[in-house]
């Protein structure tokens, strides 16, 4: 039995006296697609942004397990190296692409660390740049790779930022893809999308989980695209967990449907009730 | 901007013109133009008007009334035109102004290359060239020094798109490094040469730790603050510098051993049998600019297409996401100014040698801002637009000598003359680093980032 790739213990985020997240435990299975959702303001992305180190979390631990057994505690680790060693890739929830660059520069400046390494740190490669080429060719190709599978081969030289919003949203995915992580987060990649792209969403999501074996980790307020393809669902509610399970059972939460929709005065004290006060 | 200006112009005017028809455009042309010269007139009184000037007893006053009638001549005929023809709804000249700038840039922008190498062709074929004399050689030298010094600063603000307002300090370090090392311990030029550079970038370095979290302005102002302590520090480190005295008798540069003087054991000309000639240094002290300049062209722009000078870029672009990407921030700052520093050292190096003589005087704010104004009127991150802003700018700086104190003025005027035409400097596209397709297109500058810190 594999252990999940990522367990989130304890963790509790303040920001001066505003308790952004409160006690929160969960884990990811590995290959699974694991979705945090919750009304505006429950603290999902405050959660990314701390699994992605951008946040240091106020206490709980984070850890994150390769397939060879290698664990990496994230609390303590900077967050360009929670990308580099640990494997963590993630998008932002307002797309933040290199607008300047043509789509497979961005591809490229996401194999940095490889091509470093392959050039000497980039001094070594101004004067010998034979060996350094191999390596670009094959970063090359495994920007062909995603792009092909995003749908963005024939934009490849075009600048990120004339691209439609559709496209750059699969431009960032593609782009976190070129990291070569082990857990892909994605910060509501739905948001902006017509139903025809979010549904294309959702076939690239499920074959990078099944086709490329990458775990994810998804904020997502779409619930077609939550519904459809989370194998696990995590609910959040003013920082705090209300609910979690499949799908299925998370729809049918009667904490969840109170978060999401409310209830009507008479019925919250029986609703509470029923929750334990989670609410 | 202007095209805003303009636009609010029009629509004013044509409200006007809506609200009282009868007045035809020419009409209104002249009452506006006549307002916009009064304007010009008052203000010229002042300054253009009144002159004081030595007189037994003190300073006296003279009129010159004939320059206030000029300013308003010059004002309201040239607005009056302005109107008529550039700021008209239907003005066809901005038009075709306009297409033929842009059919020109496209037409120029695959000759890139080309203009590139035939300005190559030329630097080196250019000393021999029949015009040329000692006082064109000199010019040329110093056009090449700031060439070279834009392209290191370029790296710096171009690319990893962080302010620098001290780059002379990495200059100042270059000529100092080279000036004390020659004199105490008797180190030739070529010795000294990548040990300057290499002393420029560590202090690039130790600039660069400091202002990591800093941003734009605050960038700005740190970095102005440590071209200024150096410079200061050289001009109280008696003992070691010379203060304000300078350093006087720094070695010339030797041809592999041979020198260039009249007298001497191993002289150039005796050496190769030739006359004696003040030239010859001349020609050696631009060749070693000229190369000096080819190298750091080179290696910038390799770096540019290499992974640092992509994450350089990046940086420039959207730090958080090269975060996200795993690019280490601080190392890749750091490299950006260490390697900017090397060049600006490389440049200080050759300073000191060309002149014999440096002092702290050399290295003062004006010098960063000449080099910052030669990066950002040549095009934030291209090197083809330095190198002809550098000559635009030097070199017409000295072209218009005989113009004493209003060559300052005219270089005011062209710096805002290019700003207002082209924001974005001379050459603002930005060409990609690598393609997968066969056609290589520029990005459009509306799309690249200046970059905040």
């Amino acid at each position: 039995m594999s252990r999940p790739i990522l367990s989130v213990e304890h963790m509790t985020m303040r920001f001066g006296g505003l308790l952004a997240i409160d006690d929160l435990s969960f884990v990811a299975e590995r290959g699974r697609i694991t979705a945090i959702i919750g009304p505006n303001g429950a603290g999902k992305t405050t959660v990314f942004n701390c699994i992605t180190g951008f946040y240091k979390p106020t206490t709980g631990r984070i850890t994150l397990t390769h397939e060879n057994g290698e664990t990496f505690l994230l609390e303590r680790l900077d967050d360009f190296r929670i990308t580099h060693h640990a494997k963590v890739a993630r998008t932002f929830q307002n797309i933040r692409l290199f607008g300047g660059m043509t789509v497979l520069e961005n591809l490229m400046v996401a194999q940095h660390n490889m091509l470093m390494r392959a050039s000497g740190f980039s001094l070594a490669a101004v004067f010998w740049p034979r060996g350094y080429r191999r390596k670009e060719n094959e970063a090359v190709d495994l920007a062909r790779y995603w792009l092909d599978k995003t749908g963005l081969l024939d934009r490849a030289d075009e600048p990120a930022a004339s691209l439609p919003y559709g496209a750059q949203r699969r431009l960032e995915i593609a782009r976190a893809m070129c990291t070569r992580p082990v857990l892909l987060c994605l910060d509501e990649p739905a948001a902006g999308l017509n139903p025809r792209e979010s549904a294309e969403l959702n076939e690239l999501l499920m074959s990078i989980r099944d086709d490329d074996g990458i775990s994810i980790l998804l904020i997502e307020h779409d619930m077609g695209v939550v519904m459809k393809i989370s194998d696990h669902i995590v609910v959040l509610d003013y920082g705090r967990k209300i609910a979690e399970g499949t799908p299925q059972e998370v729809r049918n939460d009667p904490a969840v449907i109170a978060a999401y929709l409310g209830v009507a005065d008479e019925e919250v004290e029986q609703v509470e009730q029923e929750v334990g006060g989670a609410s | 901007m202007s095209d805003t200006t303009a636009t609010a112009t029009t629509t004013a005017t044509a409200a006007q013109g809506r609200r009282t028809p009868r007045r035809s455009l020419v009409a209104q042309a002249l009452q506006e133009s006549f307002f916009a010269g009064l304007l010009a007139a008052v203000l010229a009184s002042f300054i253009l008007g009144v002159k004081t000037v030595d007189a037994p007893g003190g300073l006296q006053l003279q009129y010159r009334w004939h320059w206030v009638l000029y300013a308003f001549a010059i004002v309201s005929v040239g607005r009056f035109l302005l109107i008529l023809f550039w700021w008209r709804r239907d003005a066809k000249l901005p038009a075709v102004l306009g297409a033929a700038s842009a059919g020109a840039g496209r037409a120029i922008a695959p000759l890139g290359k080309w203009v590139g190498l035939a300005l190559v062709a030329f630097a080196f074929i250019f000393p021999f060239m029949p015009f040329t004399g000692r006082y064109e050689l000199d010019i040329a030298i110093l056009v090449l020094t700031y060439v070279l010094l834009g392209w290191g600063l370029n790296v710096v603000v171009g690319y990893a798109g962080l302010l620098d307002l001290g780059y002379v300090a990495f200059y100042a370090v270059g000529a100092y490094s080279y000036a004390l090392l020659a004199k105490t311990f008797g180190l030739g030029f070529w010795t000294v040469l990548p040990l300057a550079g290499i002393l420029a970038a560590i202090w690039g370095m130790i600039l660069g730790f400091p202002v990591l979290r800093l941003r734009g302005d605050y960038l700005a102002i740190v970095t102005l603050a440590f071209g200024e302590i150096i410079r200061v520090v050289l001009l109280n480190w008696q003992s070691v510098t010379g203060g304000p005295d300078g350093i006087t008798g720094i070695p010339r540069p030797t041809f592999f051993g041979l020198e260039f003087k009249r007298f001497g054991e191993n002289t150039f000309h005796e050496f190769f049998g030739l006359e004696y000639s003040p030239m010859h240094r001349l020609y050696f002290l631009y060749f070693i600019i000229l190369v000096l300049a080819m190298i750091t062209f080179f290696v910038t722009n390799r770096l540019r297409r290499l992974p640092v000078g992509r994450a350089w870029e990046a940086m420039r672009e959207d730090e958080i996401a090269c975060r996200s990407l795993g690019i280490n921030p601080t190392n890749t700052k750091l490299t950006a100014f260490a390697i900017g520093a090397f060049f600006g050292g490389l440049g200080g190096s050759f300073f000191a040698t060309r002149q014999g003589f440096i002092s702290p005087e050399s290295f003062t704010f004006i010098e960063s801002a000449i080099i910052l104004a030669i990066v950002v009127l040549g095009g934030l991150g291209s090197q083809i637009g330095v190198a002809i802003a550098a000559i635009v700018m030097i070199g017409g700086f000295e072209v218009f000598r005989g113009l004493e104190e209003y060559r300052m003025l005219l270089f005011g005027l062209l710096m805002v003359v290019i700003m207002v035409w082209k924001p974005r400097g001379l050459v603002s596209t930005r060409m990609p680093t690598i393609f997968l397709g066969k056609e290589k297109k520029a990005i459009s500058s509306d799309y690249v980032g200046e970059g905040s810190g």
